[in-house]
Parts: C-alpha cells; sequence; structure tokens
C-alpha cells in the first residue's frame, strides 16, 4: 500500500447534502489523492452513497436535493457555471451498486460511450474496445462473442463490463458505488484486484460496506456515521491505531 | 393434516372460479364473433370490398367506407401519435414532478373517460365551425386524434416508467446529455410499449361512430375523399345506417353484418399488428 499523500484529484470541502429538509451529509471534507484509492466506509444510511453520486453531480437528477459547499476536481468547482456537467461525468466516471449493462450486446455497451461522444470509426472503436475490456480483465472472456447480449454475462462479468465501458471513455477517475454488493465472493475478488491495477492510471474512489474490502484494496479511508466524517486517514492507520472510539467500534464489528 | 385439506380444497376452488370466469368471458366473445362470422361471412366477396354501394345500399359493397376510415384513422395517427409520445416522453422525463404536472396527469386520466359523443360535437365547435375546415376528413380525424391523445400518453408514459432507472443513469455516467441519454437509452426499450397502446388507441378510434357523426361522415358519396377537405363514408357509420336506418332493412342485414364482419376485422388487424410490433422489437433486443 503507498500512503504517500499525492495531491487531491477530487476534495469536498466542507459539503452538506439534503433530501428536501433531511440533511444526508454534514460538512464534509474528504481529499481523494491522484492515482490511489480512497474507500469511504460505514454503515448503511451514513451518507457514504449520497457522497460518491455528489463528486460527478449524478444527484443532479434526484429531484427535491440542495448541495452546499464545493467540490474541486483538478482545483476546480465541478459547480462552476462553466463546467460542463456533460464533460465532467466524461472525466469522472461511475460503477453502480448493481451491474447496469444496456440490453445490447458487449460491443454495443462498450460503443456506447464513445458513440455519443461522437466516435464513429469502426477500427478507432474496435481498438478502444479491446483496451478497455483488456483493462477490466474481461477481453479473454468475451472476445469471441462480443455481438452476444450483455444479460447474457454473469453477475461478476456484467460488473467488469460495466467498469470496461466507464474506462473506454478514458476518464480519470472512476467512483465505484458499492461495486461488488450484487456479486459472489470469487467475482468480488477479481474486481479487487482489478481495482488495484487501475490505480496506476486513474484516481479511484469506492464506497463500500465491506471493511475487509476496504482494508484490502484502498490507501486511504474515510469512516462516515449520519452524515458525518468521522475519520479520514491512511488505511493502515484507521484499520490499526484509528483515532476515534467510534472508527475502533466499527471496523472491530461492534455495531454496523 | 385437516386444515392443510381444508387449505388446498380452498385453493383448489378458488382456482377453478377463476378459471371459470376467463372462460366465460372467452365464450361471449367467441359467441359474438362466430355469430357475427356466420351471418357476415357470406357477404364478403371481393365485390363486396372493391365496389361502391348500389342500389340504395342494397347492392354492391362498402369499398368506399373502407377507404373513408382508413383516411380518418391515418389522420388521427398524424395528430395522435407524435403529439402523445411527446408530451409523454416531457411528462415523464422532463418535467418536474409539481402539483402543476400531477393536475395535468389528473386531468389527461379524466380525458381519456369523456364520452366520445362530446368529443363529436367538441370537434364541431372547434374544427368543422371555429377553424373552418368544415364537415371533413381533417375535421373528424383530428377530433378522433384528440380524443386518442389521453389513451396515447398514458400508454406511452408507462412504457416509459418500464425501462429502468439504471439505464438512464448509466447513460448519464457515461457522458451522455439527457437526451442522449433518452433518445439511446430509453425510447428503444420503451416504443413496443408506446406503439402497442397507441395502436390500441387508433384501433379503437377506428371503430368510434359519434366523434365523426357531425365533423364529416357521410350517410352515401357517390365519390372517394380527394383531399382532407372532402367528406367521406366510415364503416362504422355504414353500419349504423345499414342496421337502423335503411327503409330495406330485412334486405340489407347481410351487408350490414358483412360490414360488422370487415370493421371487427380490422380492429382485430390493428391490434394484431400492435403484438407483432412488440414481439418484433422485444426479439430484436433479446
Amino acid at each position: 500500500m503507498s500512503d504517500k499523500p499525492t495531491s487531491a484529484k477530487i476534495e469536498t470541502r466542507d459539503l452538506d447534502f439534503y433530501y428536501g429538509t433531511a440533511r444526508a451529509l454534514k460538512k464534509v471534507s474528504i481529499a481523494c489523492p491522484t492515482n490511489r484509492v480512497t474507500a469511504i466506509i460505514g454503515p448503511s444510511g451514513c451518507g457514504k452513497s449520497t457522497f460518491i453520486r455528489t463528486l460527478n453531480r449524478m444527484n443532479d437528477v434526484v429531484p427535491g436535493t440542495r448541495l452546499e459547499g464545493r467540490i474541486l476536481l483538478d482545483g476546480q468547482d465541478i459547480h462552476d457555471p462553466d463546467v460542463d456537467v456533460v464533460e465532467l461525468r466524461r472525466r469522472v466516471g461511475m460503477v453502480f451498486q448493481r451491474p447496469n449493462p444496456f440490453p445490447k450486446s458487449i460491443f454495443d455497451n462498450m460503443a456506447y460511450g464513445l458513440r455519443i461522444n461522437g466516435a464513429r470509426n469502426r477500427r478507432e472503436l474496435e481498438e478502444t474496445i479491446e483496451r478497455s475490456l483488456r483493462g477490466a480483465a474481461l477481453w479473454d472472456e468475451v472476445k469471441d462473442r462480443l455481438d452476444a447480449n450483455a444479460f447474457a454475462l454473469s453477475g461478476g462479468q456484467q460488473q467488469r463490463l460495466c467498469i470496461a465501458r466507464a474506462l473506454a471513455v478514458e476518464p480519470e477517475v472512476i467512483l465505484f458505488d458499492e461495486p461488488c454488493s450484487a456479486i459472489d465472493p470469487v467475482a468480488t475478488a477479481r474486481i479487487e484486484d482489478l481495482i488495484q491495477t487501475l490505480k496506476s492510471r486513474y484516481t479511484v474512489v469506492i464506497v463500500t460496506h465491506n471493511m475487509q474490502q476496504a482494508a484490502r484494496v484502498s490507501d486511504f479511508t474515510a469512516f462516515m456515521m449520519l452524515g458525518e466524517l468521522v475519520e479520514f486517514g491512511a488505511t493502515e492507520k484507521v484499520f490499526t491505531n484509528p483515532g476515534s472510539r467510534l472508527t475502533e467500534d466499527y471496523i472491530t464489528g461492534r455495531f454496523g | 393434516m385437516k386444515r392443510a385439506t381444508r387449505k388446498k380444497i380452498v385453493q383448489a376452488a378458488g382456482f377453478f372460479l377463476l378459471r371459470a370466469c376467463l372462460h366465460l368471458v372467452l365464450a361471449v366473445l367467441l359467441l359474438f364473433l362466430y355469430d357475427i362470422g356466420r351471418k357476415g361471412g357470406g357477404a364478403i366477396s371481393w365485390e363486396f370490398l372493391t365496389q361502391a354501394p348500389r342500389k340504395g345500399m342494397t347492392a354492391g359493397g362498402i369499398f368506399p367506407a373502407i377507404v373513408g376510415t382508413f383516411l380518418v384513422t391515418l389522420t388521427t395517427a398524424v395528430l395522435a401519435v407524435p403529439l402523445g409520445m411527446s408530451a409523454a416522453i416531457y411528462l415523464n422525463e422532463y418535467a418536474r414532478q409539481t402539483r402543476l404536472t400531477r393536475v395535468i396527469r389528473l386531468a389527461i386520466r379524466n380525458l381519456s373517460g369523456v364520452p366520445s359523443i362530446v368529443y363529436g360535437l367538441f370537434g364541431v365547435i372547434l374544427f368543422v365551425n371555429t377553424m373552418r375546415f368544415g364537415t371533413s376528413v381533417l375535421s373528424a380525424g383530428l377530433t378522433l386524434g384528440l380524443m386518442t391523445l389521453p389513451w396515447t400518453i398514458t400508454a406511452s408514459e408507462e412504457a416509459l416508467k418500464t425501462v429502468p432507472n439504471s439505464y438512464r443513469e448509466g447513460a448519464l455516467a457515461l457522458g451522455a446529455t439527457k437526451w442522449q441519454s433518452i433518445r439511446t437509452n430509453v425510447l428503444p426499450y420503451a416504443v413496443p410499449g408506446m406503439l402497442t397502446g397507441t395502436v390500441l388507441g387508433l384501433a379503437r378510434a377506428a371503430g368510434e361512430t359519434a366523434p365523426i357523426l357531425f365533423t364529416g361522415v357521410a350517410f352515401f358519396l357517390p365519390y372517394l375523399p380527394k383531399s382532407p377537405g372532402d367528406q367521406f363514408m366510415a364503416l362504422p357509420y355504414h353500419l349504423y345506417i345499414m342496421a337502423t336506418q335503411h327503409h330495406q332493412i330485412q334486405q340489407v342485414r347481410p351487408l350490414a353484418y358483412g360490414t360488422a364482419l370487415v370493421l371487427i376485422a380490422l380492429v382485430l388487424g390493428m391490434n394484431m399488428t400492435a403484438v407483432v410490433i412488440r414481439f418484433r422489437l422485444r426479439k430484436k433486443r433479446r
């Protein structure tokens, strides 16, 4: 694990988030370093999914929500009027809790992000798709059936397809929102390995309710509870020498 | 043990009742179709389908009525399909869910329950008189279009609702604009349902009499409509005349049954088309 701090790729400052009048995030400040894996852990309902969905402004589409505070990507506020949310989402990719392949062929799933961004050249598409599928460790399993429907893949393969699909548009940050909660342990192990390899090229933020997973894959860990950031630091320190009693109780399994 | 047996008996009785209800409905429908088929089948001939009525409608065919119904339904579709689908897309995908949109939805639901004669009279005022389209294919088609619109909107919205939100979010997360996500990742999966609902609505419109009664249908025309401004003959109205208004009702009865058969075949055909469209598009997706 590399815990040397690098500059923050994406960070929040005093982030507040409301669903109607319910406050889901309270003054959360987390800086996710470049080319590192940052894990967000905490009990159900602590706001970790809400948090990660603010980073690519996915919550914009949820009616009745309100956000205060700042989110900086490479130092620029992502809510600046001159930031294009579409371009932001291209730069900050997302893999969801449940694998959500589109009901299209594997190839068309992979090409989706490229096509909406204007790619038409078949050869370039094929190259990018192969590179991305290799990047997601899925190429060997699907190279002979790119025309098969993505629904024919297993759950774990579907999730790696979703990762590959996100890689294809060449993001800088990849957000994982509990990516393994709907798949089996073997597939989970493969995805964890994958996340490890991804950090050489991308900045990774992962939400998980699985503490072992956070310990295994991440360089930095943020522990959240009831919408508040309780502790944030190098994963090794958070897990071996937590600074807060709450964190210790949580990671030793006394609640949650 | 005894209790388990009783539960089983209750369950078996329940199934029996439900199945009996289904069979009853089917039996009535089949009886109805059989009766019309038996009495109308004899009237069906190439001449019946391709000739105009002759000798005071006691002989000849119903070709002008078939053409009229086709043209009016086409006009209906031209109004109701794009407008209905667009309205549904706006309501389901773009509009914020406020009290206003709730009121609009309620209004649409209520409009689909308004009796067709009310649409007919409304069409007279709006299209025939105010907009001066006269009694014509256009006026009748637009009137039926208005009547079909609530159905089209509702069916289309329901179809859009069946598309999982994860398709929308997945597309957005890859850098799609909202419209891109709707066009490429929502509509393709909603269109079969939208079309099915729409065609069912059109089939209903094709069989309506009241809305076209004052807006364009004619008792008898020696010619086919040549422009949207012309009057027309239509199957449902022709059937109404043959069944109740003709001065030689006994003599034209077989022709009336034949007309009914053609009308039913037309509506069934449209419904079957809807099923086929749905099936084809579904299959393509898998």
